[in-house]
Parts: C-alpha cells; sequence; structure tokens
C-alpha cells in the first residue's frame, strides 16, 4: 500500500534510527534507570529518579505536535491511507494484556522499544529476552487468531500496536 | 542493594523529544503507529509487503542507540556512558520477555504505541492501557524489591 517503496523503507529506517537516539540520549536503554522510575518507594527517601516522566511527557507533547498536523490530510505522504488502530474499545484484553505486560516490564526494566535498542549496545544481556518477546507475542497473536477464527485480525495487529 | 540512579532531566526530555519526532515522522510519512511492540510483532506471522518498513524500523533503532550512547555523553555531561546491564538471570529473562511479548500483543501496544502515539490521538483504550501497566509495574517492582527482597 506503500506509493514510493524506497521512500518509505527510508522513512522507516529514519524513523527507527531517531528512536534508537532518543532512547539512548534519555538513557531509556538502561533498566536500571526505568526501575529507578517504577520504585516509587524511593520517593520516600528521595532517591526516585523521575527521569521516565519527562521522556515521556517531551515525546507524547512532540507526537501531538504531528498527530494534530497531520488532522487536513487525507493520506500519509508517502503511503495511499493512515493505518488506523482498529480496535478503539476498551475490552478484556487490553486491561489483562497491559497488566500482563505491566508485570514483565517491572521485573526487567524493559519494554519492547529499548529492549530492541540494548541489542545494539549489550546483545549478550538482552538476546534472551528479546527472542523470548518474540516468542510471546506470536503465541498470543495465534491464539487471538484461534480465539476469533480471523488471521488477519491478528496479522494487521490492533490500536497502537501498529 | 539497588543502586540509585541519578535525575537527568534534560537529557530525558531531549531524548522523549527525539522519540516523539520519531513517531511523528513515521505517522506523517507513512501512516503507521510506531509501537515497537506492534512493529516487532508484526513481523510474525510473516506477511509479504508488510515486512519491509518493519525490518527497516527494527534494524535501524539498534543502530541509533549506538549512536546516540556515543554522541550523547560527549554533548551532555549528564548522559552516562556506562553499557546499560540486565540484572536478571537467564530463567527470569526468558519470563519477563515472554510477559512483555504476549502482553503487549494482547494488549495491543506498548509504552511507545499506547503511550506516546495513543495518547498523542487522545485514545481512551490506550489511556487505559497506559494507566494498567504502569500500575501493575509499579507494585510488580515494589513487590520484587521491598517484599521479597
Amino acid at each position: 500500500m506503500s506509493r514510493r517503496p524506497i521512500l518509505t523503507l527510508a522513512a522507516a529506517a529514519g524513523s527507527g534510527l531517531i528512536f534508537g537516539i532518543g532512547l539512548a540520549v534519555s538513557r531509556m536503554t538502561d533498566p536500571e534507570k526505568v526501575k529507578s522510575f517504577l520504585d516509587v518507594a524511593a520517593m520516600s527517601d528521595g532517591t526516585w529518579d523521575a527521569s521516565l516522566a519527562f521522556v515521556f511527557g517531551a515525546g507524547l507533547l512532540v507526537a501531538m505536535v504531528f498527530y494534530r498536523l497531520t488532522r487536513p490530510m487525507s493520506a500519509p505522504l508517502l503511503s495511499l491511507s493512515f493505518s488506523w488502530p482498529k480496535k478503539v474499545h476498551i475490552d478484556r484484553p487490553l486491561v489483562v494484556g497491559s497488566a500482563v505486560f505491566g508485570v514483565g516490564w517491572g521485573l526487567s526494566g524493559l519494554c519492547p522499544g529499548p529492549a530492541i535498542a540494548v541489542l545494539g549496545l549489550a546483545p549478550a544481556e538482552v538476546a534472551l529476552f528479546a527472542v523470548a518477546m518474540l516468542i510471546g507475542s506470536w503465541t498470543a497473536s495465534l491464539i487471538i487468531s484461534g480465539r476469533t477464527g480471523s488471521a488477519s485480525a491478528v496479522a494487521s495487529g490492533d490500536a497502537a500496536a501498529k | 542493594m539497588i543502586e540509585p540512579t541519578d535525575f537527568t532531566p534534560l537529557s530525558a526530555a531531549i531524548g522523549g523529544m527525539l522519540i516523539g519526532l520519531s513517531a511523528g515522522l513515521l505517522w506523517i510519512t507513512v501512516g503507521r503507529t510506531a509501537g515497537v511492540s506492534g512493529v516487532f510483532g508484526g513481523v510474525v506471522p510473516f506477511r509479504k509487503g508488510d515486512i519491509d518498513w518493519r525490518l527497516a524500523f527494527l534494524i535501524a533503532l539498534p543502530i541509533g542507540a549506538i549512536i546516540g550512547s556515543s554522541l550523547g555523553p560527549k554533548i551532555l555531561t549528564e548522559i552516562s556512558d556506562a553499557p546499560p546491564v540486565m540484572a536478571l538471570g537467564p530463567l527470569m529473562a526468558i519470563i519477563a520477555g515472554i510477559l512483555v511479548g504476549a502482553g503487549t500483543r494482547f494488549g495491543g501496544g506498548c509504552t511507545s504505541g499506547h503511550g506516546i502515539c495513543g495518547l498523542a490521538r487522545f485514545s481512551a483504550r490506550s489511556a487505559v492501557g497506559v494507566v494498567m501497566f504502569f500500575v501493575v509495574a509499579m507494585i510488580t517492582i515494589f513487590i520484587a524489591r521491598h517484599v521479597v527482597a
């Protein structure tokens, strides 16, 4: 569905590159730094690291500007249409899945972006985690497609997953 | 023993802006959400015609991290140049990885997809996801650090 395949690849690579630079500059590639934010009990003794909130807030503000800018556009610059998330309702898989993700994130200090970014910095540290993440995602997609009976619903992903 | 990390608001905000810029660029050019769990998970099952942009993004991501961590500390002294360390044994790394992979697939997004992109377009669905994974992650680390340990 890409009108300009080469430029699409370049745009995706550019986006991935900037994403990786952003993660490294903000040190979200360090699981200990993420855990220091999630450990709210550290607020009581003054060792809490609020950095992640600044990463999140700044990222959100910039992304908001882009979503606002693109609102009048009928199609993105290089594709025929915007890939809006298919799911808009709040359902049980969203709540349970996000909770399961929260357990894994709290245990490891790694969410998917940093996990892949760290493959470039300390591959031996995260290789097992990254492979397990792919297997977990694949298994979940098989369960979802088995449940809905439609492979396409899973294949195209949902919500923000796109 | 828990080693506290330094509060680094400036590099955090600069890095965050770059992440927002990345998500904005992918949306305005290709019309795709820069949610890493979705870009990554969408590789399986394999679908022809939908793989190229995903691989381009996923290969560039760690290259960007290499560039950011070699240049970052030279520009801003608050950025640490220590390589990231996973404090998990292999079994826990596998368990946590499966939970993150399966949870984000069922939940339809992660910190970037629901957190940055979803909230930026005021999605109520993403807001519920974000609250869930932040609260559960905070409870998990509280138990791991202050109850079990």
